[in-house]
């Protein structure tokens, strides 16, 4: 059987696994964590009997245990349930969210693969030079500012003079354009921040190759610079470029609650900050599920396009 | 002679670093003796401009700018760096484990690591440390174990292109001890991009931490932090003042200095003279 | 977790008087603008969630309570700009001499968004949505005394409660007391001036002019409306300086100073009933010992919190619940100010040097709750009271902090009248006082205000209450938050009412665009 079809068959199976066990771990997790939905929505209010009232209603009164497995049930029939909070259908819930964080994601990775690759590819071909060192120097100070400040600083330097808006309305009738238009403060604040990393570790990898024999080799070979770097050393350091754009990519789908909430844009990630809180667990459970799948399908691109990339890898071993 | 021409090898951008870095360390060790005023002692109104009195002005309670900035560097940069380096031993050690055993050893770790990044970090990093509660240890523990997931992938990837080069090979069937592999084969041929991973994961442990610490979960106060500090003034940004971007840019200076060091040490790692 | 919650918040607002007129000012300049019909509202809300809807019960927060409560639904009773109970869906009331049998005559032809007329029926249906064994209402405490509900006619319903209440026309203006149709409860179908077209939860809400608006051209001026949902102040304060919004609530005190500096802003600010508390559980050493609870309160020093916490945008707490907006407040109760003498001397009273005592605390208990607690830590070292501050999550305070850690961070939004906060957090004995506090002499006067119609006597006797829980309570209530709130100068209202924020949660049923 060929390597490659192999491998997606065995990680797609063990995906289903991890997604259970993730589920097992998240809806521990949340029944560890102190008070439940009756107790987190009621906040101060809470009496004794307007909180047995709220458990029975849900059926928080059954062991944590039997709650699980009709969960699970569920899911095998398709059921994702309805949310705690306001018996919303969680489809519905996350329907739009799920798209809305997707179409973000996407349009950073648009953004940022090619400009981070590229910068990280000239960085190591003229390293040492002054623009190796500006490149860096940009990179670096963008990465240690936290994600919230450039969202601010973006908002007043390019949102204060009408260029773009300070904040997103979208729903299923904006219009691509205006969708983009609309996305493009957000998309540029998590350029910003994924972009500085992923073009500090291209430029750390080819650098790396670079000092190998082979490529000393091409090179006394007479073979022009920038053409070792494209045929000779990219390739070989594909394999840990590749696995930081995938972990760049899945931190793009979940790790955006804070420039979320700064453009008030409408994804999952603040969906599921606000379920933690309120102990909404079918919608945690839901938006778990879905991180995790984006995760592991991610993971799986990245390896079965390392595994392309490294000829010695390719045949095995 | 011999350290002469060694320091004159090292280029300028690398002794910037390490100025800077040795001066953060000086800052953090000292802090009670060079700072005017003390660490969360009120001293005025709040947001008072930059003067005499106040170098750098004052935060919304009115405690000193300066003083606050120059205790933080020991609070954030102490945990910060110790959950940085629990990372890195976790990840790479684990990672070399994976990549040299092979077989079930890394199908055991790597689908552990898995289900855990398949977790979003700052999810889990909130369940936990609201389950065990948020003391320094606690903290710096939940951070190393979750942020060693990330490490773990890097060295298991990079490890992996070295295990199957010849050399590693010839150990291999020259019967050396696995730790023989690890330590004397392996990890100096991945410190480079390991190196460049380790500057811009502290800046991550750092944001993180500063992250938490606006949920409540973070450094407890009055206690001085970059990161809390950046978050408590953040609105004067909107109107045009630049009193919160001093924590922050203190937090870019050291990575920025740190990084540097980093670079010069993966350009001589890699052998190359220019 | 970002921003702050607000909860119920209604009180009497007889508040103007003593309010600083800088503030009040600009209110008052608009006050005699006509009212013009037309334009889409625009508005930054703070206070949504995911998990929202259009059933009352689940109003907790700001974007439902002026969503639901201020413009889709209606309620019988409203109290207006001036504190005066007045008719909304009831057109008038009486009750009997012992204040326990109230008969409502309600407006006729009005009609729900459905077509539906409005009738007692649904009424009864509606205030039977939080009653019964099984209720999950948090205003379980209003609805548990009425024992009966009857429709002598379609148009009248008739209230008989089991004890007096002189105040009930009062409180069946409370948010969550919203009148639905019998058979459509819980889905947004109400008698308001709007009608809802988009409800994202958490996200975003628009609806449009209610063309069959049972109050006609008087009220509901915007043709349509919007609310978009700000979790993070920065990002509102943003929104309405880029033109974004015409109006946002709750403002960063912080920057306030330079906001009003912007051209074209409004600043709109009226006093509260929301305070803020450190809460002593008296049944717990050292606070068992009243001269401990008199060191702990003479401890605190007041205007700097007023300062540094609120930024002078509140008014200074006596230690009871009562604000200074609130009918029966006794000015005559001299402020406690400052006084490390007297802390020294009632802790040594209690038999003490010094002390070592725990502050639980955490910026999900209220925004400045850690800021407040590490000012107290600096006012109290020089007694000789050691304060630690224990610095908590925001996640699930609520449920494990507050009420079970001896001394902790509290608020409370305050209530419409004296007796709702009293009765519902410093009677013996009831689930939310917090502090164990028992008292015969108050749980005495409380029960006995409640029926005494004589106006006189009944603020003497609430004057006696506030004494009562200042000098002997659990808490320490240093401050009073106002409501602030921003605009732009586009937007036009009359006087603004007090009960609680935001026009007394009806400012899109009454403000307009210029």
């Amino acid at each position: 059987m060929n390597p490659a079809a192999r491998l997606i068959i065995q990680r797609l199976l063990l995906g289903v696994l991890t997604l259970l066990v993730v589920s097992m771990l998240i809806f521990a997790a949340v029944e560890f964590l102190p008070g439940d939905l009756a107790e987190a929505t009621l906040g101060q209010e809470a009496t004794e009997e307007t909180v047995a009232a709220i458990r029975r209603k849900l059926g928080l009164d059954r062991p944590p245990v039997e709650r699980y497995f009709v969960w699970l049930g569920n899911l095998f029939q398709g059921e994702l349930g309805v949310s705690y909070a306001n018996g919303r259908d969680i489809v519905e819930v996350m329907g739009t969210r799920a798209q809305n964080t997707l179409f973000l994601a996407g349009m950073v990775a648009i953004i940022a693969t090619p400009l981070a690759v590229g910068l990280g590819i000239i960085a190591a071909l003229y390293r040492n030079s002054y623009l190796d060192r500006f490149i860096n120097l940009v990179s670096l100070s963008a990465i240690s500012i936290p994600e919230f400040l450039i969202a601010y600083l973006l908002i007043v330097t390019l949102s204060r003079s009408g260029m773009f808006p300070s904040f997103v309305v979208i729903d299923e009738t904006t219009s691509l354009i205006s969708r983009i238009y609309q996305s493009i403060l957000p998309a540029l604040a998590l350029t910003v921040v994924v972009s500085a990393h992923m073009m500090r570790m291209t430029r750390a990898s080819i650098i790396n190759v670079l000092a190998s024999a082979y490529v000393e080799m091409a090179h006394i070979k007479g073979a022009p610079k920038p053409a070792v770097v494209v045929r000779h050393a990219l390739p070989n350091a594909l394999a840990p470029i590749i696995n930081v754009i995938a972990i760049n990519l899945a931190w793009l789908v979940v790790g955006v609650v804070v420039v979320e909430v700064i453009f008030v844009y409408p994804g999952l990630g603040q969906l599921m900050v606000d379920s933690v809180g309120k102990r909404d667990i079918p919608v945690v459970q839901a938006c778990s599920l879905f991180f995790a799948s984006v995760y592991i399908i991610l993971n799986l691109l990245a390896d079965i396009g390392a595994t392309l990339s490294n000829p010695r890898l390719r045949h095995g071993r | 002679m011999e350290t002469l021409r060694f320091a004159r090898s090292v280029p300028i951008s690398a002794w910037f670093g390490f100025i800077v870095i040795l001066g953060y360390i000086f800052v953090a060790l000292f802090a009670p003796f060079i700072a005017p005023y003390g660490e969360h002692e009120i001293v005025g109104d709040q947001y008072m401009l930059w003067g005499a009195d106040h170098l750098l002005g004052t935060d919304n309670l009115g405690r000193d700018m300066l003083s606050r900035i120059l205790f933080g560097a020991r609070n954030t940069i102490g945990i910060a760096l110790a959950a940085t380096v629990l990372t890195f031993v976790i990840g790479v050690f684990l990672g070399l484990l994976a990549a040299t055993m092979g077989g079930i050893v890394d199908q055991v770790l790597s689908r552990i690591v898995d289900v855990m990044m398949a977790i979003p970090l700052f999810i889990a990093a909130l369940l936990l440390l609201t389950i065990v509660g948020t003391s320094v240890f606690n903290m710096i523990a939940i951070i190393a174990i979750l942020e060693s997931t990330r490490v773990y992938r890097i060295a298991r990837a990079v490890a992996r292109d070295i295990v199957v080069l010849d050399f590693i090979e010839a150990a291999r069937l020259r019967g050396e001890r696995l730790s023989y592999l690890l330590v004397s084969e392996i990890l100096p041929n991945i410190t480079a991009p390991l190196a460049a991973e380790f500057g811009l994961r502290f800046c991550f442990v750092f944001l993180l931490i500063a992250a938490l610490s606006f949920l409540g979960l973070g450094i407890q106060p009055p206690t001085a932090d970059w990161g809390s500090m950046v978050r408590e003034n953040a609105t004067l940004i909107t109107f045009g003042d630049i009193t919160p971007l001093l924590p922050a840019m203190a937090i870019g200076l050291l990575t920025v200095a740190v990084n540097f060091v980093v670079d010069w040490m993966l350009h001589r790692a890699s052998g190359m003279q220019d | 977790m970002i921003g702050s919650i607000s909860r119920r918040g209604l009180l009497k607002g007889a508040a103007a008087l003593t309010l600083a007129a800088g503030p009040m000012a600009a209110g008052m300049a608009q006050a005699s603008a006509t009212p013009v019909r037309g334009g889409h509202l625009r508005a930054g809300i703070s206070g949504g969630h995911t998990g929202d809807s259009f059933d009352p019960i689940t109003f907790s927060d700001l974007f439902m309570t002026i969503l639901g409560a201020g413009a889709v639904y209606s309620r019988l009773t409203e109290v207006d700009a001036s504190g005066k109970v007045v008719g909304a869906l009831a057109e008038s009331w009486e009750a009997s001499t012992d204040a326990t049998v109230w008969t409502f005559n309600l407006r006729k032809g009005v009609e729900f968004h459905n077509g539906k007329l409005f009738t007692a029926e649904d009424v009864i249906a509606s205030v039977n949505h939080h009653r019964g064994e099984d209720s999950k209402s948090p205003i379980k405490q209003i609805v548990d005394p009425i024992q009966l509900m009857t429709a002598p006619d379609p148009h009248t319903v008739v209230f008989t409660l089991d004890s007096g209440n002189a105040d009930f026309a009062f409180l069946l203006f409370d948010y969550h007391l919203c009148m639905m149709p019998a058979d459509a409860i819980g889905q947004g179908i109400g008698t308001g001036g709007y009608v809802v077209e988009s409800f994202e939860p958490g996200v975003r809400a628009v609806a449009k002019r209610n063309p069959n608006y049972f109050r006609g051209d008087e009220r509901a001026h915007f043709d349509s409306i919007e609310l978009i949902n700000f979790s993070d102040v920065a990002a509102r304060t943003n929104a309405l300086l880029s033109g974004g919004v015409d109006f946002i609530n709750q403002v960063d005190l912080k920057t306030l100073k330079r906001m009003k500096r912007a051209p074209g802003i409004v600043i709109n600010e009226q006093p509260g009933t929301r305070h803020y508390m450190f809460q002593m559980i008296c049944t717990q050493n050292p606070f068992a010992d009243n001269h401990v609870r008199m060191a702990m309160k003479y401890g605190v020093d007041r205007q700097a919190m007023l300062d540094k916490v609120l930024y002078g945008h509140g008014q200074l707490g006596n230690d009871h619940p009562i604000s200074p907006a609130n009918r029966y407040f006794d000015a005559n109760l001299a402020q406690r100010a400052y006084d490390p003498d007297k802390a020294k001397f009632h802790l040594k009273q209690a038999g003490l040097d010094n002390l070592a005592v725990e502050l639980a605390t955490s910026d999900g208990a209220f925004d400045g709750a850690v800021d407040m607690a590490v000012l107290y830590r600096d006012s109290m070292a020089p007694i000789g009271i050691d304060v630690t501050v224990d610095r908590v999550p925001g996640d699930g305070y609520w449920s494990e902090v507050w009420r079970k850690r001896p001394f902790c961070a509290s608020y409370s939004s305050g209530r419409a009248t004296e007796d709702w906060i009293l009765s519902s957090s410093y009677l013996s004995g009831v689930p939310w006082n917090a502090t164990q506090w028992s008292n015969e002499a108050f749980d005495k006067l409380l029960i006995a205000a409640r029926t005494e119609l004589d106006e006189a006597k009944r603020s003497e006797m609430y004057g006696e209450m506030q004494r009562l829980i200042s000098d002997d309570g659990g808490v320490i209530a240093p401050i009073f938050a106002n409501h602030v709130e921003a605009h732009s100068d586009k937007l036009a209202h009359g006087e603004v009412g007090t009960v609680s924020e935001m026009d007394s949660g009806l400012m899109i049923e009454r403000w307009w665009f210029t």
